[in-house]
Order: C-alpha cells, then structure tokens, then sequence
C-alpha cells in the first residue's frame, strides 16, 4: 500500500510474509475450509507475538507500533493476509482492542491482555439489531447480532445495542447466559460469520465500554478502522492476483504470441493497472487520515470502501476471463481471491452503502 | 537553500495579500482573450518581481532554486488570488523544464529569465494534421540552408498559439533515417513573416486551440534545442513534462490549478434546484462523482510519490492521465443524470455550461496523447508487455506509407 516505507516497516513486512507463506499458504487456507474457526489458534497467537495485535495500543498498555502510525503499520498485516487469503479475525480482534483502549481500558484490562496475547479472540457487532433496556443498574440485552465476523469462535463480544438514550457498547464474554451463535455459510472459505441471538442476556455496569454515555462516536471510530484493515486487505489481494495474472499474460501463448502480446488485452491490463494503484492510493490516504484522526477520516475511509469494493471485484472478474477456462476451476486459485474480495466488498457496509455516507456528509 | 518551510509561507502569504488582487475582489474577470493574456503578463511580472517566480527554477536562469515543496507552499497560499494560471501549461510546465533539459547555456539564459519575467510565452508545436498520436511521423520539414533552417508545413492542436512568442516545433530533418531518427525540435518565433496562425473553433464555442501554417519560415542554426536529429529525445521529455504536468505532478506550476478551470458544477445544488436531492439513486451519484475526484488526487499523489521516489518508473505517469480521462468522463454523465433536462435546456436566467462540457467530453481523452495511447504506454512501458507492431519500425522515413488524403 504506502509506496515509502520505513525500514522497520520494511522488515515486519517481510517476516509477516515469511511467516503466511510458510504457516498458512494456500493449500493450508484450502484444508482450512473443513475447520468449523477456519483457523488455528496456535497460529493465531504466533502472529499476535509478531505484532497483529499491538499496533493500536499505546506502549504503557504494552503495545507499540514500528513507525508511530500503528494503523498504517497494522494495515501492512491486512495487506499481507490480502495476498494469501489469509484466516485469522484480524478486523473484529483489533476494532475491539482500539475500543477497549480509546474508552480508557477501565475493567477490561484482562480482556485486553488476553487479546493482545493471542489468547482470546474478539467479535464486534454494530448493526441495530440489538437493543439494551434498563435493568438494576446495568442493561439487558436482546435482539439478534447479524452477519458477526468469528461471532461464533470469539471468546469476548463488542455489542453495540440502542437504549432509549442513544447507543451503547458492551462487552460479553461468549459464555455469558443467553448468546446463541448460529453460523452462517460464507462465500469465504475461511472467514467466519455468525448470527448471535440475544436473549436476556444481563449486561451488567462493568460490562460497558466507554461508560453509560452514547457511543455513537466510538462506533464511528471503529467502523473507520475496520474499513480501512478490510481495504488495505482487498488491496492486498488484488495486488497479488493482478501480478500472477500478468505473469499469465507472458507466460500463455496462443498463435505463437503471448497473450501479452494482444493490444485487447494489454488496455485491459492498463486499466486494471491503474484500478489496482488507485486502489493502493485511496487506501493509503484512508489509513493515514483515520490514524490521523482528521476530520476528513469517516468520508475519506468511505471513499476507499466504494471505490475499491467496486473495483477490486472487478478486477478479479476480469483477471478471471483473462485466466480462461481454468479460471473458474476449483483447482485454480483466483477463486480464492474472487470469494474474498466479494466478502470484503459486501461486509462492514457495501460500497452503495458508503457513497450514501459520502453523500449524507456532502449534502449535511 | 532550504528555507524553513513555515517561515516561507508566512512571507508569502504576507506578500500575496499586498500585491495581487483576490479573486473576488473583481480578478479573474476578462473581457477577450487576449486580454487575458496580457493580464497573465503582467501578474506574472508582478510575482517576479517579489521574488515569487519560477520558484523550484535555478537561480542562474531567474528562478528561485527552492524545492518543490515550496512551491507547493506557495500554491497553497495563493488559493483565492488572481495567479497567472495561463502561463503554466505549457509554458512554464512543459515548455520552460524542456529548454531546461537540452537547451544551450546561451539558450537557457535567452529564454528561461524572460518566460519567468512573464515576457515570453512558449507553446508546443508538436501535433500535426496527419495525426496526433503518431508524433514521430511529422512531416513538417525543416531544411538547411546555410547558418538557418527553413521550416514547411503545418501544426495543429497548439493551444494559445496566437498569443505566444516561440514554439517549441518538431520537424523532419532527414527522410531517409528511420522515423525517430530523422527529426529534430527548433525553436521557432512564432510572429514571423512565413508563419500563419489560424485559431480553431471548439464544439463549446471557445477557441483557444490553433493551427499554424510554415511558408519558408527561417530558424537560425541556433535555434535547434537538442542535437540534430535528435529532435525524439527532446519530444518525449516534453511529452514526459505533459503527462506530468496534466496529472498534477509537475514542480513547476505556480498557483493552485495547473490550468485555469472553470468552476466544477455543484452536484448536490444541481440536484436540490432539480427537486432530486432526496433521491437515494440520485445521491450516490453525487458520491460517485465526489469519490472519483477524490482518488484522481490520491493517485496523483501517489504516483508523483511513486516517480520522485523511484518506486515508480516516468511512464507510471499515464496512470493518473488515464484516470483523470475516464472519471471525467464518468463525472460528466453523472452531472447530466442529476441535473436532467436542465443540462441541455437551461431554465431562463440560470448558468447552463453542462450541455457544452458534455459536448466536450472526449476532450480530456484526447488532448495530451489519446487514452488509447496512455494504455499502450502503460502496457509497454509500466508493465513491460510486447511492444505494437509497427509497420515503419527502421525503414527510411521516405519509404513509409502515408495517408492517401491527409487528414
């Protein structure tokens, strides 16, 4: 994504690397798929000691970040798991993680440690689903939490319900008396999602994150960074397919010429070039803005969420017909990509979802 | 050299607010065209004389010698203010960084001082009616005659022709060298005896573009900018200083827009007078627009990033042109759709330029090199695929097949 990185940056990113392409590459993800998680624990806790789950916290809090911008830098980790279609829940850990940090970690100190440890593993749900009613001094909960990454291999569940007085934040621990997780079938062979029933569930004071007050501007800042881990991932992915795709074109001969020889196909590569660097480019501005917390962060981080939601499948698409054949076998592995990136552009707001957002903030 | 970069813009935004008018406060207004010229003169001598021209241009040719960032400082500062934006393309963008790049030390010092002093505009004498895209193919003709050249033929597409001093001209200097190899770039006055300027009337009304006609038109031996010969090398640098200019990426553009724009149309204002504004349709193409205008600037930066940096190889250049040309397309459909019938038919009384900008939507496409040509070179030389057959490649330029009826 960033054209100039930092040496350090330049290294994690390299050992993030090593370590997909020797723990999880994608015969790995493809035997993953028969995996209730979709993925391993062990290796889940692996990358968290290289850092997936340190970027957003301060050093106090035990974090820290290589270049002082942790989500440029975690974004590199979104990247790299974009290239190889990665496992692992690192939007749903690291949204509840800046969460419990930005409301002041209060009595989810434990929480934290276990999620920055590896240990436990975090879902987040910010749909309107849920609702919270005033109940001996704490809330109780009630609706259904849908399409909520991991939701049923968390350990720990960031909810946000509506009160009659605005939004709040809760966070469960999974065992808590009336959630029911039902998973749900996924275009991804690997990323999970569930739908989590609500029914009475007692959520007492300690439970809330950031206090008894609306939430509304916390869920903005979390959706604003899932956005932006989810795109630097499909960024990643296309990066990936769009240089064994060109690699194709060299490679593939028909009339004694290499595909890349055909003037047709070259502008669709053109095209795609420029999709793919423009992609990079909105991602990039989107971190940087939202790590920033500029008051451009929530239209730029749309901005990156319509375009390259759009775009990047069609990338794919086309990567697809230029593969032939082969590219809608099950033994290639662009389909891998494909289901990815059309999860990413259909999950946390669709792009039609986000130039409403755009909109609502240019017509305001 | 590195003046600290804060303290620069205090300066300049002290100065600006002493020295040039704002553009409310009644700049901008033209009458003719060429009055608008003579105005952009006349600001320009004014920026050179606070010591505001040619900011990223060396000292020993009337620059500044600062960096591009101070020049970007200085943009930003000038936001608001009545800046002479004709002067940037092509003269100080394209032209001006071309002499800077092959120009004698005597050509240098001829030229570069009097461009930044606003006493020279400059203009690119490259497109010919035979065709735009295939540059190396002019058959304009220059042949020596002693200490001079004389220039035959004619140019095409050169924007501002009329009001410039020199253009910066391509022409065949040997027909029997293969194409790329047989021409040289002159530097020739544009208000001569021999040289004809004829402006061109645009679908939307303006007529900023000219043709020129050369009847024995006499250049001094020198003039010639680079080697004879080796006009294709100085061609393509002007062509590299185009692409960059035109993405936004150029050093040497003073003031905020690279070109004087006519104000972009408001989408949501559009939509509200039409009654469509609550229209979920009709809002998301408003954030379209609004999103791809965003990433045009992303990727400009991205890649004049990419370029400096060396990540990125001079032809990634034609990616933002590229993107520009096709989401300016798109953004024009769109402004259509939200305004409705009132593009084309404007209620009495209310400003009715979208219709003329749609007539004009292929204009982004085509001027700069063809977007068709922005994917070969993207192709060829960011990608490195296979390069198009050509049919003249290493044959004699006078044995290379020509339209029957040019164009």
């Amino acid at each position: 994504m960033q054209l100039e990185l930092t040496k350090d940056q330049e290294m994690f990113r390299r050992t993030v690397r090593q370590f997909l392409e020797r723990e999880s590459p994608l015969t790995k993800v493809r035997e993953l798929a028969d995996e209730p998680a979709g993925f391993d624990r062990a290796w889940w806790r692996q990358g968290a000691e290289m850092g997936w789950t340190a970027m957003l916290v301060p050093e106090e809090l035990g974090g820290g970040t290589l270049s002082g911008q942790g989500l440029l830098d975690l974004a590199l980790v979104a990247e790299e798991m974009g290239r190889l279609v990665s496992p692992g829940a690192l939007v749903p850990v690291n949204v509840v993680i800046a969460s419990i940090v930005d409301a002041g970690v209060g009595g989810h100190g434990k929480a934290l440690e276990a999620l920055m440890a590896g240990e436990a593993i975090a879902a987040w749900y910010d749909g309107s689903g849920v609702t919270a009613s005033p109940a001996g001094g704490g809330y109780t909960l009630d609706g259904t939490a849908e399409l909520v990454e991991a939701g049923a291999d968390a350990d720990h569940l960031l909810v946000t319900a509506r009160t009659g007085d605005g939004l709040r934040q809760f966070l469960l621990p999974a065992t808590a008396p009336g959630l029911t997780p039902t998973r749900r079938d996924s275009l991804d062979l690997v990323r999970r999602h569930a739908d989590i029933g609500l029914d009475e569930v007692r959520a007492d004071v300690d439970t809330l994150v950031g206090g008894d007050r609306d939430a509304a501007a916390a869920v903005d800042r979390q959706r604003q960074i899932a956005t932006v881990l989810q795109t630097a991932e499909t960024a990643g992915a296309i990066d990936r397919v769009f240089e064994f795709t060109t690699q194709w074109a060299f490679d593939r001969y028909s009339f004694g010429r290499p595909l890349a020889s055909y003037q047709a196909l070259k502008h669709r590569f053109a095209d795609m070039k420029m999709w793919l660097e423009a992609s990079h480019a909105t991602v990039t501005a989107a971190a940087r803005a939202v790590q920033e917390r500029s008051p451009h962060a929530a239209e730029l981080a749309s901005v990156a969420k319509a375009y390259v939601g759009d775009r990047a499948a069609a990338l794919v698409q086309d990567c697809v017909q230029m593969h032939g054949g082969i590219g809608v076998t099950w033994e290639h592995d662009i389909h891998l990509y494909l289901r990815r990136v059309t999860v990413n552009q259909l999950t946390y707001g669709t792009p039609s979802d986000h130039r409403r957002r755009v909109a609502d903030l240019l017509a305001a | 050299m590195s003046e600290d970069l804060e303290s620069y813009r205090l300066a300049a935004r002290e100065w600006l607010a002493a020295n040039l008018p704002t553009v409310d406060g009644g700049g901008a207004r033209l009458g003719s065209d060429d009055e608008a010229w003579q105005r952009a003169r006349e600001l320009q001598r004014i920026l050179h004389d606070g010591g505001y021209a040619g900011i990223a241009y060396p000292k020993e040719y009337g620059g500044r010698g600062l960096t591009p960032a101070h020049q970007r400082v200085f943009n930003e500062e000038s936001a608001g203010y009545e800046m002479p934006l004709l002067l940037n393309v092509p003269t100080f963008s394209i032209c001006a960084p071309a002499i800077l790049d092959f120009g004698t030390e005597e050509q240098k010092r001829e030229h570069l001082p009097a461009v930044l002093r606003g006493d020279e505009v400059l203009v690119q004498f490259l497109s010919e009616p035979r065709g735009g895209s295939d540059l190396a193919g002019a058959i304009t003709r220059a042949t020596r005659d002693g200490d001079m050249w004389v220039l035959n033929g004619s140019k095409i597409w050169s924007s501002g022709a009329y009001a410039a001093d020199y253009g910066i001209c391509l022409a065949r200097t040997d027909w029997e060298a293969p194409k790329h190899s047989g021409l040289t770039m002159f530097i020739v006055k544009v208000h001569q005896p021999g040289v004809e300027v004829r402006r061109i009337k645009q679908v939307n009304g303006d007529s900023e573009f000219c043709q020129e006609f050369f009847d024995d038109v006499q250049i001094p031996a020198s003039d010639v900018l680079g080697e004879v010969n080796g006009g294709w090398a100085v061609a393509s640098r002007l062509l590299f200083h185009e692409r960059t200019a035109v993405g936004g990426g150029s050093p040497y553009v003073s003031g905020g827009h690279a070109v004087a724009r006519v104000p972009e149309p408001d989408l949501v204002e559009l939509a509200r007078r039409g009654g469509r504004l609550d229209d979920p349709g009709v809002r998301e193409l408003i954030a379209e627009s609004h999103i791809l205008r965003t990433v045009a600037g992303q990727l400009v930066d991205r890649v004049s990033a990419g370029i400096r940096g060396g990540a990125m190889p001079d032809p990634a250049a034609s990616l933002p042109r590229l993107f520009s040309a096709t989401s300016n397309e798109r953004r024009i459909d769109i402004a259509l759709a939200v305004a409705g019938p009132a593009a084309v038919i404007p209620p009495a009384g209310a400003p009715g330029d979208l219709g003329a900008r749609y007539l004009m939507r292929q204009g982004g496409s085509l001027g700069g090199g063809s977007s068709e040509m922005a994917r070969n070179i993207i192709s060829e030389r960011v990608l490195g695929m296979p390069r198009e057959f050509a049919a003249d490649k290493g044959v004699p330029f006078s044995q290379v097949r020509q339209s029957q009826t040019p164009g």
